[in-house]
Parts: structure tokens; C-alpha cells; sequence
């Protein structure tokens, strides 16, 4: 996508702007409802990573890198250690490794919750499936120039 | 409709052996996107289709409906299609190196192991 | 008991530094860690009489697999001559292999075979004991192989796997037989249900296949080839694999399983030969050899013949006879090999023509090699004379004549050959050798010294041996308390009559041992065109059969290999289902159908069919997408709002990775003839109509209850989530997921570093 900018559409481009936090927002979203709607970190990793590209297809590479911020091959090893992670609680309490440890927490406005570690596994999917993709697809996308 | 779908497998399963069976590198990565198509509602057919039963609990309720679909499958293909999806780029950034190196779209010109 | 075992493993990692650390002693320093174990194995010996001492740790339950250990007569007297010939001949190796470059790899090599080997004897279930056996046979293989420069070393050391490792496979499937049959794996439980098992109906292929493993480790004819080859081996791996210890496995086998499968009529028919007929060949090899290791090596080949054919006959005394041999032969062997390590150390020479006089020169060695010599030939008052009175008196008894025509005939050519080996080299004219011969250095003459005493001792007080040893190892072979009464004179006997008479036939022959060489030559012919000729048969036409395949299969084009894999597993699929299909029944029913689902389908198909017809890229990805999007539909309508999703984001990502690569490579080919294409298409559609086929086969068969009802019902209980894909996804089955996302990485570094190359490559340009 070596898109001079004077050709872009500035329709495109605006949409693209305003597109980027909702769409991340609702990667958020889907992410933390996986456990009962339909969604997880699977799906949430996606919408995240497909707004980053789209946001990459409506003004270029460098921008998208630099709206990242972290290098997305460092959200693979994120992603994966905090997943590793998740794993090790159960194995200190002497259950099998992955073992899902939970506790509920009295938050004032929303009732009790239920927090447990499955819920951070599901983070590190999340950020695995962003890592994948983006150093998939913005590598591919340098290497046209 | 389970056997109608049967056959859309059977159809798709044929798309795709035929296209990885072609020459030209570009058809295999054809091919490939089409089994992995065809391997998923593979796994989703087999399992049994289920109308208006999806895997979750309603809101409130504390157990599931007495219809519901087969979770575990679900959970198998779900994580098909996103592997799918990487497998699939693995595959054709190597085959696009491939190309770069042999200078040829013919897979007969690739039998070589020391170019 | 673990400890003694696996800290041999960790003793071996270690040696090579060792070695290194400490030089021109470590062979006496790695020497310690035997001795050790030796110590350990005799504060059994107390209590042997009482019982069997067994160990457990749990290795792999859910296969049955334990490493159980069990510590009984048998296995006490193998621990013991492993650890104890163990201990001098790493001692003796340290001189004996003195400054050569390799000596920390020996030593690694070594050590581990030692804990291969003590885990064969004392491993109480089948598939440990399996384990230890192939793991011996690797060790023996790099062992034999050590002087890897020498081509004839290479090939010798192959053969020797091959053959041992051929077997090891019978056997290994002998052992899984015999763990169904017996229903344990544990040996504790096996050897008390012999009946059931020879009454079994596979008890005849468990007992082939568990003697073809035994016969090719022992070294038993046919297969009795590779053991004098092994001869390539350095001298104290010949001491103590090829004879003292490693050989010895396929007898342990044999003896070790007799109370399970023994007493039968095959048993006897099938060791009695076998035994018979390698003890004759190998003694007969033996007087007609000149190499003085070559000639040992026979004869360690009619030693496994005897033992063989002892455990063969099975009666208490034979059995007895067997455990009293086993010991004798250790004893004398080793240190025979040993002293056949010196001479060739010290002259240089390694054939007895080129030998004589050496008693002058090195006369400790001498007196050494004439009393384990003496052993060898049974003569009063050695140990080797109490094991082979046994042996008459055992083939005495058995009804089948030939086989005392054999033994004695074996007897007599023993004699000539101990005479030869405790007489020639030693006395008579001196020979010019090599180098100019010392007396052998202390680290080479411990062991024979140590080895030949023990043999004179055993005669003594045979008796003490026998009860505080060899009956308990007579009756863990016997499976009954069996008390054999070892005495060093039985009394004037038939027995004792057959041991004078192969004395002075014996000697004889030695007398007259060229002239018998000279006129026996024709057999050399004969020779010549056994099985080790078999062998190399065997293996040109191995490898003739892999390169005909080869040429077949690896034809270097990918859509055969995916043609032949493909009509391979069709063609299975459809045989599996033609033999046991019979309660199939295709799951026919198009009434269900919706108007708007049917041309779902319609679409999904029309968009395959186009995608592979198409003739331009722009074409195939917009049907690709509308397949992909089809998919996702039918997804949602069928209960998977989960699946749904992530195949619409999956699609959207799958159309821009495309754009990225696909237009920049060159446009749509047709490459081939409309017949190959014609062909193609059939191909594919029989694959197409095997999967149809077998989803609609399996909507009407369930053989097992479905495990998801588990999993919808504690979604909410112990996953406290509503959304069951998800809860399955990160919760009950985490670990696969963990596995899952572990590939996508992989996937992702994999692209990366592709691109990367590439960037280098240009750079490069």
C-alpha cells in the first residue's frame, strides 16, 4: 500500500481516524464479554488488529507502526508469557498447570464479580492474535516498498 | 439439510485437491484457502447442525437449553480458522520466496533442492 | 536403587571432563564409581536367601509403564559381575588406552553402557527392561565402532546393531505379547502365571519372538557372526560387553523368563538345539583360529551355546549347572581377555604364531593366564571344574544323546583350546616381537589377578558360593526354592569319567593342533557361505529395495506425492469401511431443507466451483470471499455466533493478506494438457465424494456417547462462564489453546524472518 497521500480520499481518511478508537473500544468490549457473549480473545484480537489495518490501508505503514507504539512482534512474547502465566497459579496450589484459580470481588457499582485466570489467558490470546497479525501484514506491506 | 451441506463439503474438498494438484504456484494458495474452508465444515457437519441453539447460557438462567450445539466443536474450529489464517500466510509469503528465487510460477521448476 | 541406576547416566556426562581434569589416573578415580555400586549390590547379599527386593517409581502410569526394579539371586549375580568386572576394567582401560584422543568418549560410553546394562538386569517391567536391552545394544554399537577410522571397525560395529537391534524389534514385540497375554507388565506378577501363559494360544509367536531377540543378543547360531567381528572393538570393551556382560543379556532373558514360559516341549526343543549347535560351532571356530582375541571370542560362543542349551533342558540341576557356569565364564573370560589386552599391549602381536617365551619377560601374567586357563578347561580345583561337572550331569540326564555327543566333543576342543592360550605364548622358544615385552603394569593385571583368584576361590569353597549365592539365583530361574548342593568333588562318576577323558583328548589335540588345522581347512569353505554371508545378502538387496522405492515415490514433484498420499488414505478409508461397515447407513434426508439455505449452499458451491475455474486472480479472490463469507453465514444460521465472527474477520484479513502478496506474483498459467487436468479432477473428486460420504456415514453412527455434555453442563458451575466455546476455549481446554497460539507466533516469526532474508538478500545484490 504505497499510497501517495495526495491520492487518498479524505472521506476515507477521516472515517479512519474517527473508526480507530471506537473499533479498538469494541475490540475491549469483545474481548472482556467473551466469557458469556459471544467474543473472547480470539475475536477481540481481530477487530483490534483489523482496525490497525485499515487504519494502515487509509494512511500508510509508518503511521500505523507508530500508532502501535510497541514493536507487535513484542506483544507475541507478551501475549504468550502472560498466558504461560495464567497457567502457573494452579500449579503453585498443587493442581495440574492451567488449572482455573478464581475469586470474586465486591466493586462498588457493578455487584460482585467474578475475576479468575482464565480471563487473563484470554488477554494473552488477545494480544497473540494482534501480534500475529500485524507483524504478518505491516511486514508484507514494507517489504512492497 | 445435513446432507446437503455433506455435499457442499464434498464439493469444496474437490475445489481444493484440484487446485493444489495444478502447476501454477498461485492456484496452490487457492487450493490451500479452500481446504481450510472445506476442513472446518468438515468438523461443523459432522458434529450435527443444530437451528437456533447456540452454546450459551441465557442471561439469568443457570442451566443451558435443552437444544444446544456441540461447544466442543465450535471451540476446535475457532481456532482452525485463525490458524488458518497464519498457516496461510506462512505459506504464501514462502511460496512468493519461492518464486523470487526460482523466477518461475511452474512448480516442476521447483523440484530442485539446491537452487 | 534409582540412584544406583541413573547416577551411572550422570556419572558418564560427567567423565569426559573428568577425564580431563585429572588425566593420566582417571581411569582409576571413574573406577570408584563401580566399586561403589559394588558395595551397594553386596549388602544385598545377606539377605538373598529370603526373598525378592523390589522398588518402585512411577514413569509413565497411564501406559503401565513403571521403573520397578527387582533384586533377586539372578539379578544380584548379573549386578555383582557387572559392577565388579566393571570396576577393573574401567581401571584397566584408563592404561590400557592411555593417551589416545578419544579416552573421555570411552569413558562416557562405557559408564553408560554399565547403567544400560545394570537396568536389564534389575528392571522388573517388561517395557524398562526393553528399554535398557536397545539401549545396550547402542552403547555396544559406538563401543565397537570406537577406532571410527578403521572401515572394518564401522562395518562391525553396523552388523552388530543390526543383528542386535533386528532382534531387539522380535523382542519387543515378544514383550508387548506377553504384558496382553499375562496381563501385567511387571515380571513379579508374570513369572507366578506361567501356566496361563504357555496354555495361551499365542504362547508359541511370544516364544519365538522373545528367543529371536535372545538368540541374536547371545549370540547364538545363526546369528553367532557379529560376536567375533565385534572383536574390532578395544580390548577391554571385548572383555567386558562381548563376553562378561552384554552377550550374557539374551541368557538373562531366557533364565529370567523360564518360569513363565519354560518347560515346554518347544522351550526345550528349541534352546536344547540352539545351544547344542552354537556350542559346537564356536568351540570348533575356536581351535581353528590363531588370533588370539578371534579364538576367544569362539569360544565365548560356545559358552553362550552351553548356557543356552542348559537353560534348554530346565531341570534344577541344569539350572544350576547354567548359574554355575554363567559365573565360571565371567570369571575366566574377562580376565583371559584382559591378558589377551596385555600381550597385544605389550608385544604388539595378536596372533598366537607370533607369541612364545613370554614367560621370562612378564611372569605374573603368565601365572595369571594359566590359572584362569585351567579354569577354562574345568580342570581340579577351579570353579570352571564344578560348572562343568554340573553340565555332564545335567546332559547326562536328558534323553536326547546327541546332545552329550555334542557337549563332550565341545569339552574336548576346550581343553586344546585353554592349552593353547595358557601354554603357547608363554613357554617354549621366545619370538621376536613387536616391542620388546614388560611385565603388564598394575591398572592391567588387577583385574585377571583379581578374576583368576576369584575362579580358584569359587572351586574351594564352592559350596559357600552356592549357598549364599547360587541357589538363591537357581531358584528365581526355577521359580521354586531350589537347593543344588555345589561341591567341588562329587565323587567318582559318570561325570567325572567324561571330564578325564575330554582332559586328555583335549591335550591331545594340542599336541597334534596343527596338523588337526591343516586337516580340517575344507570346513573354512564351509565357513564361508554361512550366514554371515546371509547377512550381506540381506543388506545389498535393503538397499537395492530403497533406492527401486526411491526412484518410485520421491519423484521430486509435489502433486504425485499429494496424489499418492491422497488415493493412499482414500483407498484405506473405503477398505476400513468395505471389511467393518456393515451397520452404516448414509444419512439421506433433503426434506429439512429452508428455501434460503439451499441457495446458501448454492452460493458456496457456485463460488468453489468458480474459484477454480476462473482464469483471473481478481476472479478467484472475489469467489474465494464469497465462499468465505458463505461460510460465515451458514456459521450464524447454525447455532455459532463464536465461529460467525471470526471467520468474517478472518475473511477481511485473508482479502488484504492477499492483496499484499498474491498480485505480485505472475498471473494465472495453464500449464497443463486437458488430459492431466481431466485426470486431476478425478483424482479430486474421488476425494470429494469420500468426504461427503464419511460426514454422512458419521451423522448416523455414534459409537461413543458424546464428551460435549460434560462440558455444557459445568460450563457454568465450574467455568462460571455463559459463553461455553469460550470457557472451553480458555478454560477446560487451555493447555491446547496454549498450544494453538503458540503456532500462530510461530507462523508470525516465520513470515517475518523470510521477509527479512530477503531484505539481506537484496542487500547482498
Amino acid at each position: 500500500m504505497n499510497n501517495p497521500r495526495q491520492h487518498q480520499s479524505l472521506i476515507l481518511r477521516v472515517t479512519g481516524y474517527f473508526l480507530l478508537p471506537l473499533l479498538i473500544l469494541f475490540s475491549l468490549f469483545m474481548l472482556l464479554r467473551g466469557h458469556n457473549e459471544p467474543g473472547g480473545g480470539f475475536i477481540g484480537g481481530l477487530v483490534a488488529a483489523a482496525a490497525i489495518v485499515l487504519y494502515m490501508i487509509f494512511s500508510d505503514v509508518k503511521a500505523a507502526r507508530r500508532l502501535v507504539a510497541v514493536d507487535p512482534r513484542d506483544l507475541l512474547g507478551w501475549g504468550l508469557a502472560i498466558a504461560i502465566l495464567s497457567g502457573l497459579p494452579g500449579l503453585f496450589l498443587g493442581q495440574p498447570f492451567m488449572t482455573s484459580q478464581w475469586m470474586e470481588l465486591d466493586v462498588p457499582m457493578f455487584g460482585m464479580l467474578k475475576v479468575g485466570t482464565p480471563l487473563l489467558f484470554d488477554i494473552g490470546v488477545y494480544l497473540v492474535v494482534i501480534g500475529t497479525v500485524l507483524t504478518i501484514l505491516l511486514t508484507l506491506a514494507e517489504a512492497e516498498d | 439439510m445435513n446432507t446437503l451441506l455433506a455435499i457442499a463439503v464434498g464439493v469444496l474438498y474437490t475445489t481444493a485437491i484440484y487446485m493444489i494438484l495444478r502447476r501454477s504456484i498461485v492456484k496452490l494458495v487457492i487450493g490451500l484457502m479452500l481446504l481450510s474452508n472445506a476442513a472446518n465444515l468438515l468438523i461443523f457437519t459432522s458434529a450435527g447442525l443444530t437451528r437456533h441453539g447456540p452454546p450459551l447460557i441465557v442471561e439469568g438462567s443457570t442451566e443451558a437449553a435443552a437444544v444446544v450445539a456441540d461447544p466442543l466443536a465450535q471451540a476446535l474450529i475457532l481456532t482452525a480458522i485463525v490458524i488458518g489464517l497464519g498457516v496461510l500466510a506462512f505459506a504464501v509469503v514462502l511460496i512468493h520466496r519461492a518464486y523470487e528465487v526460482v523466477k518461475a510460477d511452474d512448480m516442476d521448476q521447483m523440484k530442485d533442492t539446491d537452487t | 536403587m534409582l540412584y544406583a541406576l541413573l547416577g551411572g547416566f550422570g556419572v558418564a556426562a560427567l567423565a569426559a571432563w573428568l577425564h580431563r581434569l585429572t588425566g593420566r589416573h582417571s581411569g582409576w578415580i571413574l573406577a570408584l564409581w563401580p566399586a561403589t555400586l559394588l558395595l551397594y549390590f553386596l549388602s544385598f547379599l545377606p539377605d538373598i536367601n529370603s526373598g525378592t527386593v523390589l522398588f518402585f517409581y512411577d514413569w509413565i502410569p497411564s501406559l503401565q509403564i513403571r521403573l520397578s526394579f527387582r533384586i533377586d539371586g539372578l539379578s544380584l549375580l548379573f549386578a555383582l559381575l557387572i559392577s565388579g568386572i566393571g570396576l577393573f576394567i574401567v581401571a584397566y582401560a584408563g592404561r590400557y588406552l592411555e593417551g589416545h584422543r578419544d579416552l573421555g568418549r570411552f569413558y562416557v560410553i562405557l559408564l553408560a553402557f554399565m547403567s544400560s546394562m545394570l537396568g536389564v538386569v534389575l528392571a522388573d517391567n517388561l517395557i524398562a527392561l526393553f528399554v535398557f536391552w536397545e539401549l545396550t545394544s547402542i552403547t555396544s554399537y559406538l563401543l565397537i565402532g570406537f577406532n571410527h577410522e578403521d572401515a572394518s571397525a564401522r562395518r562391525s560395529a553396523l552388523q552388530g546393531l543390526f543383528v542386535t537391534v533386528g532382534g531387539g524389534l522380535a523382542l519387543m514385540t515378544g514383550l508387548i505379547l506377553l504384558g496382553q497375554v499375562g496381563g501385567s507388565y511387571e515380571l513379579t506378577e508374570l513369572l507366578d502365571n506361567g501356566d496361563a501363559i504357555r496354555q495361551h494360544a499365542l504362547y508359541t509367536p511370544i516364544l519365538l519372538l522373545i528367543v529371536l531377540g535372545a538368540f541374536t543378543k547371545s549370540a547364538q547360531f545363526p546369528f553367532h557372526f557379529w560376536l567375533p567381528n565385534a572383536m574390532a572393538a578395544p580390548t577391554p570393551v571385548s572383555a567386558y560387553l562381548h563376553s562378561a556382560t552384554m552377550v550374557k543379556a539374551g541368557v538373562y532373558l531366557l533364565a529370567r523368563l523360564h518360569p513363565a514360559l519354560g518347560g515346554t516341549e518347544l522351550w526345550s526343543a528349541l534352546l536344547g538345539t540352539a545351544g547344542a549347535v552354537t556350542l559346537f560351532i564356536g568351540i570348533w571356530l575356536a581351535v581353528r583360529s590363531t588370533g588370539i582375541k578371534k579364538m576367544l571370542a569362539y569360544s565365548t560362543v560356545m559358552a553362550l551355546g552351553t548356557l543356552t542349551l542348559l537353560i534348554g533342558i530346565g531341570s534344577e540341576q541344569a539350572l544350576a549347572a547354567a548359574m554355575a557356569f554363567l559365573l565360571a565364564h565371567s570369571l575366566y573370560k574377562g580376565a583371559l581377555f584382559m591378558i589377551a589386552g596385555i600381550i597385544d599391549h605389550e608385544t604388539g602381536s595378536k596372533d598366537l604364531r607370533d607369541t612364545g617365551g613370554l614367560f621370562r619377560a612378564m611372569p605374573v601374567t603368565a601365572v595369571v593366564a594359566g590359572v584362569a586357563a585351567l579354569s577354562l578347561a574345568g580342570v581340579l580345583p577351579m570353579f570352571g571344574f564344578v560348572a562343568k561337572e554340573l553340565l555332564f550331569e545335567s546332559v547326562l540326564d536328558d534323553p536326547r544323546t546327541w546332545l552329550l555327543a555334542m557337549v563332550v566333543a565341545g569339552a574336548v576342543m576346550t581343553v586344546a583350546v585353554a592349552a593353547l592360550i595358557g601354554i603357547l605364548p608363554w613357554y617354549g622358544q621366545p619370538v621376536a616381537t613387536k616391542k620388546i615385552p614388560h611385565e603388564a603394569p598394575p591398572a592391567l593385571l588387577a583385574g585377571p589377578v583379581v578374576l583368576a583368584t576369584l575362579g580358584l576361590l569359587g572351586g574351594l569353597f564352592a559350596p559357600w558360593v552356592d549357598q549364599h549365592l547360587l541357589a538363591a539365583a537357581t531358584s528365581a530361574v526355577a521359580g521354586t526354592p531350589v537347593n543344588p548342593d555345589l561341591a567341588l568333588w562329587h565323587g567318582i562318576n559318570p561325570a567325572l569319567g567324561l571330564s578325564l577323558f575330554s582332559l586328555i583328548a583335549g591335550l591331545l589335540l594340542y599336541r597334534w593342533h596343527d596338523g588337526f588345522r591343516t586337516a580340517t581347512a575344507f570346513t573354512d569353505t564351509l565357513a564361508k557361505r554361512g550366514p554371515e554371508r546371509g547377512y550381506d545378502w540381506l543388506m545389498a538387496a535393503l538397499v537395492r529395495i530403497a533406492e527401486t522405492q526411491t526412484r518410485f515415490f520421491q519423484s521430486g514433484y509435489l502433486r504425485y506425492y499429494l496424489m499418492i498420499t491422497l488415493l493412499t488414505s482414500m483407498s484405506l478409508v473405503w477398505l476400513v469401511i468395505g471389511m467393518k461397515g456393515d451397520g452404516l447407513r448414509l444419512h439421506l434426508d433433503l426434506r429439512d431443507v429452508q428455501f434460503h439455505e439451499a441457495v446458501l449452499i448454492f452460493t458456496l458451491m457456485a463460488g468453489a466451483i468458480t474459484a477454480a475455474r476462473t482464469t483471473s486472480r481478481l476472479g478467484a479472490v472475489a469467489a474465494l470471499g464469497a465462499v468465505g463469507f458463505t461460510v460465515a453465514l451458514l456459521y450464524v444460521m447454525f447455532s455459532a455466533p463464536d465461529l460467525g465472527i471470526t471467520q468474517v474477520l478472518v475473511e477481511t484479513l485473508t482479502v488484504i493478506l492477499l492483496v499484499l502478496v498474491l498480485f505480485r506474483l505472475p498471473g494465472f498459467l495453464k500449464l497443463s494438457s486437458t488430459a492431466l487436468r481431466v485426470r486431476d479432477a478425478i483424482v479430486a473428486a474421488s476425494v470429494g465424494v469420500t468426504m461427503t460420504a464419511l460426514v454422512l456415514f458419521a451423522l448416523d453412527a455414534r459409537l461413543y456417547d458424546s464428551i460435549s455434555h460434560w462440558h455444557i453442563a459445568e460450563s457454568l458451575p465450574s467455568g462460571y462462564g455463559r459463553n461455553m466455546v469460550n470457557v472451553i476455549l480458555v478454560d477446560f481446554r487451555a493447555l491446547d489453546t496454549l498450544g494453538e497460539i503458540f503456532v500462530l507466533a510461530l507462523a508470525a516469526i516465520g513470515v517475518l524472518a523470510m521477509i527479512r532474508l530477503r531484505a539481506e538478500d537484496k542487500r547482498h545484490e
